[in-house]
């Protein structure tokens, strides 16, 4: 599409305390793009999530953030070890998260459940051993 | 009410100094980062114990007003320096967050 905005992020798996630049940054390029305030905190919401998961859960990957005038998509890949039971995933409360990240906050199991709520289409592709992609859209309502 | 406001009323103290000029408009209380991301209302005081990095991350997508750290808790280093960058307001008190909450649901009024 010609007036589309593509943006891509690298996702350090190392450093957790850059975890959510990339959705930090996103939210500031829809801001100044004019968004609607609505839009731009359920992408941030949840491209933060999905952010912080790759960090947790898979080593780190790569964001691609594809912005049109009706909608935001946002693709999160990795390389990490693959979500052995998505639908349990997906529930409110589970959680694989390690003790070392607990103590920071993490670990609630809402991550996913969260991304569901604020986006408007949601799909994981998941492989074991081989990583996992996340696609996100939410619609901008004009 | 402002976050300067909201500060002076309730004796904080400012730690970091964002947009004092906000307006806060409601309060979420939670240390579960991504439980706070998913429910706290924009422009709400966040009341939490959470003052690592990671906290700052959430509150500016979250967008919440303040981040107002309850019974003393410690704010990291490098938690200063993002919130100090990203202009996030972070208030310290002593209170816990029930008597804090309290006071400030009487503010709002
Ligand atoms: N990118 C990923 N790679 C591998 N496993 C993942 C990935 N994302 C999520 N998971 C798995 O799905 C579970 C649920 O994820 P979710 O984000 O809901 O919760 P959490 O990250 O454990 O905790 P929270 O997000 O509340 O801090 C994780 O604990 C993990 O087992
Ligand atoms: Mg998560």
């Amino acid at each position: 599409m010609s007036n589309a905005i593509h943006l891509h992020y690298d996702v350090s798996g190392e450093d957790f305390t850059r975890a959510g630049e990339a959705s930090g940054l996103v939210k500031k390029t829809l801001k100044k793009l004019g968004y609607n305030t609505d839009a731009i905190r359920r992408v941030a919401i949840a491209m933060y999530e999905a952010e912080i998961n790759m960090v947790i859960h898979a080593e780190g990957g790569y964001c691609d953030v594809d912005i049109y005038p009706d909608r935001v998509e946002i693709l999160l890949a990795d390389h990490g070890p693959g979500i052995p039971d998505v639908d349990k995933a997906m529930q409110e409360g589970y959680s694989t998260a390690p003790d070392n990240v607990r103590t920071l906050g993490f670990g609630a199991g809402m991550g996913l459940p969260n991304i569901k709520k604020y986006t408007d289409d949601m799909r994981i592709e998941t492989t074991l051993g081989v990583g996992t992609n996340v696609y996100l859209t939410v619609v901008v309502k004009a | 009410m402002t976050v300067k406001e909201l500060a002076e009323r309730l004796e904080l103290k400012i730690l970091v100094e964002g947009d004092l000029g906000r307006e806060v408009t409601g309060c979420y209380i939670g240390d579960l980062l991504s439980w706070v991301m998913g429910r706290a209302p924009e422009d709400s005081a966040w009341l939490t114990v959470m003052g690592n990095i990671n906290s700052i991350a959430v509150a500016t997508l979250a967008d919440v007003s303040c981040i107002v750290l309850v019974e003393n808790a410690a704010l990291d280093e490098n938690a200063r320096q993002k919130a100090e960058m990203h202009e996030v307001n972070i208030l310290l008190t002593q209170e816990n967050s029930y008597h804090l909450a309290v006071k400030l649901h009487e503010l709002l009024q």
